[in-house]
């Protein structure tokens, strides 16, 4: 991707993110109430569609916003060639994508 | 401070390999750094470089980094920059040093360029004169950002050009919205083709250190923001 | 020690905001691979969870909430910067942002003691 595509893709999920961040934040603060179990976590999320498409699009987005914000930080901190900064981009993008869509569905099903 | 009292002047001599040499100056009141600056090559170090010519805030020569800020010197008072009567005057940063206070602008002029910094209209001298509407909100984008006197104070507050040298800057930027807002220019597709590359606006993070430090009292920052809506604008139709 | 040139509130905030981004990058991961203890069975989250019960890592949490909340308030108002008309009071903004993520973490911490 141009890093013009690459500032599209980051300020779009920037703004799939904000409101799914709220609503994280919001259930951080409530369900830490009286400490959390795992049986509390899985009585929200085992077999919900819409815990699971919620946390599906959360972690697709982070991945992309992510890893795109990294790139920004190594290519300005870091002498990396630009073929390089994109493999590591796009393996961060991969790799965050891969162990979030496993913890979502270690939650759901 | 008080008249008859001295100032503490550190000077940087030499290139990018040098240092910083003590000098004392008189303290006058209403002194500029500029005059400070004059003061000490006319009476105490005749062989020292820097850059001036209009002192009167026009012609963008004389800056330099003043106790760690960019700052334009001709029309920077000694008593608004210190408390304690001490000075440290370098050159400009992210600029190549020529010797002592002067730096070699030529990055900073060929990235005026390459953002296409050039007006490129379609009138001839056989045309009259267009007729601008001054009220419009293109051209209220445009004159908000002309009175730019190439001074490179933001060039030098800002950090991603340090971080990302070929970064076109704050300038040159600056100058390219204005053109993309004006009705007559005719590169505008050309312009926003060259601000959307590599080193382009999106590599801007909005520290604002421009805005903050520009003695005209302008803003890269939302012009930079203008042209990064152009580009995204132009990204989601395929343009770019 | 900051240099001059950065001493303004956007550049700290510019500043925080990237702290704020490469914290959370580098805690997402972990956070997933907890998660996904689940696929060996709840006891072992249960485990992890008993473990984050402790004080020491309560403060930790409350300072990953601030950051969460502080990127994306920050992001809100970088996002509104740049595609919305200009706005003046820029380090206003930034201001209210940090307050309210502020605001948020303590609201954790006081509902997880």
């Amino acid at each position: 991707m141009s890093p013009a595509q690459l500032y599209v893709a980051q300020r779009l999920s920037a703004a799939v993110l904000a409101p799914l961040v709220l609503i994280h934040l919001g259930l951080i603060v409530y369900a830490i109430q009286d400490g959390l179990s795992a049986a509390e976590i899985l009585s929200r999320t085992r077999g919900n569609l819409t815990w699971a498409v919620f946390y599906s699009i959360f972690v697709i987005a982070a991945a992309i916003h992510g890893a795109i914000g990294l790139r920004a930080i190594v290519s300005e901190s870091l002498a990396w060639s630009r073929a390089w900064l994109n493999t590591a981009m796009y393996g961060a993008a991969v790799f965050l994508s891969a162990l979030g869509m496993r913890a979502v569905a270690a939650v759901v099903l | 401070m008080k008249q008859g009292d001295k100032l503490a002047v550190r000077i940087w001599k030499g290139g990018a390999d040098g240092g910083y040499t003590e000098f004392e100056a008189p303290l006058r009141a209403n002194q500029t750094v500029l005059d400070v600056v004059t003061w000490i090559q006319r009476n105490r170090d005749p062989g020292l470089a820097y850059r001036f010519a209009c002192r009167v805030g026009m012609c963008g020569s004389c800056a330099m980094t003043v106790n760690g800020k960019p700052r334009w010197t001709c029309r920077t008072h000694v008593s608004k920059v210190t408390q304690d009567s001490r000075l440290t005057i370098g050159p400009l940063r992210n600029l190549p040093i020529v010797k002592d206070l002067v730096c070699d602008m030529t990055v900073f002029f060929d990235k005026w360029q390459n953002a296409r910094g050039r007006f490129q209209g379609r009138a001839t001298r056989y045309d009259d004169i267009e007729r601008i509407a001054p009220d419009t909100p293109a051209r209220k984008a445009a004159d908000a950002g002309i009175e730019c006197i190439n001074c490179a104070v933001c060039y030098a507050a800002c950090d991603v050009v340090a971080w990302k040298p070929d970064y076109l800057g704050p300038a040159a930027l600056n100058r390219a919205w204005t053109l993309q807002n004006d009705i007559r220019d005719t590169a505008q597709a050309e312009r926003l083709a060259a601000v959307a590359g590599d080193a382009g606006c999106h590599s801007c993070h909005s520290q604002q250190g421009c805005t903050a430090h520009c003695p005209k009292s302008l803003n890269p920052t939302a012009a930079i923001a203008g042209l990064k809506r152009s580009v995204f604008q132009a990204v989601l139709r395929g343009e770019v | 020690m900051i240099r001059p040139h950065r001493n303004h509130p956007l550049w700290w905030a510019f500043a925080l905001h990237r702290l704020s981004g490469l914290a959370l990058a580098v805690f997402l991961p972990l956070h997933f691979l907890v998660l996904g203890t689940v696929l060996n069975g709840e006891a072992a989250l249960d485990g992890i969870l008993a473990w984050t019960d402790s004080g020491l890592v309560k403060l930790a949490e409350m300072g990953l909430v601030f950051f969460l909340a502080l990127h994306m308030l920050g992001g809100l108002r970088l996002l509104a910067l740049e595609f919305l008309p200009w706005r003046d009071w820029q380090a206003s903004l930034a201001a209210v942002a940090g307050s309210l993520a502020l605001v948020v973490s303590f609201a954790f911490l006081f509902n997880a003691i």
